[in-house]
């Protein structure tokens, strides 16, 4: 070897390389993803942690909300039909809020995507986290890539069959806690704990973790890289999401070709070579086992390893970083037409580089304001506006409420001394987690006075009711009206609902029925 | 149609198939999906082996499980009966005016008195129990026979002139066409409607009436519920409130006959219905 610069060469193939297809059916090809450092690999520790900690914390923070409802953050009350949030609650009824959550993540994902490609998938994914943290486990246990690979193509051993163990016996451990997490979201955690270990809870907490335990330990340790090629459908959606704006990982041939093993005896022989110097080190940190060099690639989850390893060769060989960037496809096809004269040749790696071998003042790089375009804030506009309805929906949304049914069979009902009496089921919403005394009255209807069932008061316009903390009350009231005093036919009706603590009110107007 | 070609991008061979200049790639299907798909075909055999599935002639396989959806629902009913044997053995034995009461005992006695009025006598009095001419309306607040929780039971347990039933309520209303003549009755028709409506009460058929029927029905008209004898003074007419009605109910009375349903339903049940009655507005 010539040069003083050594750069370690790695013995490498894409799994999805056309010198590997076969007819038909094909069988896995395993991946040992080296370990990479860099920029983003660092930040991928940290979205990690912070995924992950989210997600196995949050069941248990701690909220109080009075003696009347639970107190944990962040609950899914399935059989009370509630929802809990912090300091907001939900009902059935007001799914809506949830539904809108819905939508915003799904323009979100849009707006990530249009911006910088599948960032969902390279960084936040639970497929792709959780899949680093099960090659964190094999790399502690079986080492880095080289080793994995020895281990693999070694026969079986106690030493083999010890680490294999090793190995998914911790992947299972990780699996179980992660099913073991999904379902303090729906029940009281510590309580669910206990129960859990003393062999008390549901049936069902205990199926779900069993199913959630295999799926992880499935998809996480064993599927990895097949399942996003193969079971997830965004990849096929997201290509919709990206236009020439985006930016994506891409190798940035227009500098890097022709690569070349031995660039120094090529250029003492006069052949022009570009900055790739083929080490493969970018195909070994690949999680999908594929080569960016290949071009934009359904498998590619721009998880940006291959940058942070490219970047690495770079430094060494003290060369511009960015052989392997986040790039838009049309500073690329700019870039491309430079270093081949608009197609004219072959790349030519002079062509992007001035007199003094630094890349050339024309050479396009990525600015801040190709983020705002239409697409983009099209996107960023509907977010927003979906955003503040929720907000506004969340803020104006009653915590006291009132439904009334008009009793339809029979209509009306003559009484001895002439009145005529309609039926209602009045439906009264107490939101709060708190008993609270309203005041159900009746209005507009002449001479009109009510009884409730169950309430033995004398009949009059105004019924003092008690409701149960955050519950539904369900009331028969019989409302009567002298027939002197009545219109005949049909008559409109208002009741009222008043908390006279807080100010507090809501209405329904329903009619009255009586002989004509 | 189906030339293949070399992929320039990719290199991969296309399948052949071109739609609008859109060609396929001829990919590999991945192994395992080839044995998840095999798997799936094992486990629909294994599935037919042991649940119901193949037709024979005249019926079919029943499987190795010997599962049946008419057992599962036999278990679902069981189960349902089981979950409210608590309230049905409490409504069993407490009296009428203590499940009243009981706001949970009530609840659960106004359902089930609900379902068993829809099967056993909407066909009288109406699906909304509002009755029709001569099926008393049961949501108002006049009761023939009484309004309270005892009185109710009562008229359901053992009828009213059901012959079956030794304890039946029984009232006879004498028809008097064959006793007053035809002024007469008009005069007393003209007195009842009067009874009722305010107006002159000073006519001939005041006398009549003081010598015919105030026995039953008193006085004032006010009637008596342990006679069976109506109110002719209230708003509520069960034959009709014309003076036509009243004359024709004067000369020759209907008289309504409803069975008595403790045999066939049971104490419980007779209970539930007299929960249900009570609470359709005018129980006293
Ligand atoms: S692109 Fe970078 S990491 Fe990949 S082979 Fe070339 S020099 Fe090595
Ligand atoms: S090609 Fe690069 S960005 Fe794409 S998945 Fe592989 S390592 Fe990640």
């Amino acid at each position: 070897m010539s040069g003083t610069i050594e750069v370690e060469r790695h013995e490498a193939e894409a799994v999805n390389s056309a010198k590997l297809r076969q007819p038909l059916y094909t069988a896995r090809r395993k991946i040992f993803p080296k370990r990479a450092s860099g920029s983003y690999r660092s930040f991928k520790w940290l979205v990690m942690a912070v995924t992950l900690g989210i997600y196995y914390l949050t069941p248990w923070l701690r909220w109080d909300r009075g003696p009347h409802a639970p107190d944990q953050a962040v609950l899914v009350d399935l059989a009370n039909r509630r929802f809990y949030f912090f300091f907001i609650e939900i009902w059935p009824q007001e799914f809506f809020l949830v539904a809108g959550l819905l939508v915003m993540a799904g323009l979100g994902l849009f707006l990530v995507t249009s911006t910088v490609g599948r960032a969902w998938c390279g960084y936040t994914c639970p497929q792709t986290v959780w899949v680093d943290l099960f090659l964190v486990v094999e790399r502690a246990v079986e080492g880095d890539r080289n080793a994995r690979i020895k281990l693999d193509q070694a026969p079986w051993s106690a030493r083999k069959l010890g680490l294999r163990l090793a190995k998914h016996a911790i992947w299972i451990a990780i699996a179980v806690a992660t099913g073991g997490a999904w379902i303090f979201y729906f029940a009281d955690a510590p309580t669910l704990f206990v129960e859990l270990f003393t062999a008390q809870a549901a049936p069902v907490a205990y199926i779900t973790v069993a199913i959630l335990t295999a799926t992880t330990y499935t998809f996480g340790g064993l599927m990895r890289e097949q399942v996003c090629t193969y079971m997830c459908p965004w990849p096929r959606i997201q290509a919709a999401m990206l236009d020439e704006h985006s930016l994506t990982v891409t190798y940035n041939d227009w500098r890097g070709e022709p690569r070349s093993r031995h660039a120094k005896r090529a250029q003492a022989q006069g052949i022009a070579t570009g900055d790739c110097v083929d080490c493969n080190a970018c195909v070994v940190v690949c999680p999908m086992g594929i080569d960016i060099r290949d071009g934009q690639q359904l498998e590619c989850i721009t998880c940006a390893l291959c940058i942070d390893a490219c970047d690495g060769v770079m430094d060494k060989l003290g060369r511009e970083r960015g052989l392997i960037s986040y790039a838009t496809l049309a500073d690329y096809n700019a870039n491309m037409a430079l270093a081949t004269g608009n197609g004219a040749h072959a790349i030519e790696p002079a062509k992007v580089r001035d007199a003094g071998g630094a890349l050339s003042e024309a050479v396009a790089h990525f600015h801040l304001r190709k983020i705002f375009r239409p697409r983009t804030f099209i996107y960023f506009g509907g977010w927003a506006l979906v955003g503040l309805m929720l907000i506004y929906g969340l803020v104006t949304r009653d915590r006291l409420e009132m439904n009334v049914l008009h009793d339809r069979n029979p209509q009306f009902v003559v009484l001895s001394d002439g009145s005529i009496r309609n039926g209602y089921t009045v439906k009264l919403l107490n939101k709060v987690p708190e008993v609270r005394t309203v005041l159900v009255s009746l209005h507009d209807l002449p001479g009109a006075t009510m009884n409730v069932v169950g309430i033995d008061l004398p009949d009059s316009v105004s019924v003092p009711v008690t409701l149960e903390p955050d519950r539904t009350k369900s009331l028969k009231i019989y409302v009567r009206q002298p027939r002197e005093l009545g219109a005949g036919g049909v008559q409109a009706l208002r009741f009222t609902v008043e908390d006279r603590s807080t100010l507090e009110a809501a209405d329904y107007t329903t009619s009255f029925e009586s002989p004509e | 149609m189906s030339d293949k070609k070399i992929d320039d991008v990719t290199g991969i061979s296309t399948t052949g198939h071109e739609w609008d200049g859109i060609r396929e790639l001829d990919n590999p299907m991945p192994r395992w999906w080839l044995w998840t798909f095999y798997a799936t075909i094992v486990w629909a055999l294994a599935y037919t082996i042991a649940y119901p599935a193949w037709p024979l002639i005249s019926s079919a396989t029943n499987g190795m499980l010997g599962y049946s959806s008419r057992a599962e629902l036999r278990t679902e009913l069981d189960g349902a009966v089981a979950a409210r044997a608590d309230y049905a053995a409490a409504v069993a034995a407490a009296p009428v005016e203590d499940i009243i009461a009981d706001e949970a005992l009530r609840q659960f006695a106004t359902s089930a008195g609900a379902a068993a009025f829809k099967v056993n006598c909407v066909q009288c009095h109406g699906s909304g129990a509002a009755g029709s001419a001569g099926y008393p309306n049961l949501n108002d607040d006049e009761w023939l026979w009484g309004g309270t929780p005892e009185d109710i039971r009562v008229t359901i347990a053992h009828g009213i002139r059901f012959e079956a039933d030794g304890e039946t309520r029984f009232s006879e209303m004498p028809a008097f066409g064959g006793m007053l003549g035809r002024d007469e009755v008009t005069a007393l028709a003209t007195h009842v409607k009067a009874l009722g409506e305010g107006g002159d009460l000073s006519g001939p058929g005041a006398e009549l009436f003081a010598n015919n029927c105030a026995s039953c029905h008193g006085e004032a008209g006010k009637g008596d519920i342990t006679l069976g004898a109506p109110d002719l003074t209230d708003a509520i007419w069960l034959y009709g409130s014309t003076s036509a009605d009243i004359a024709a109910q004067i000369r020759a009375p209907r008289h309504g006959v409803m069975p008595g349903w403790i045999d066939r339903l049971g104490e419980t049940t007779v209970k539930e219905l007299t929960v249900y009655v009570h609470s359709l507005g005018g129980g006293q």
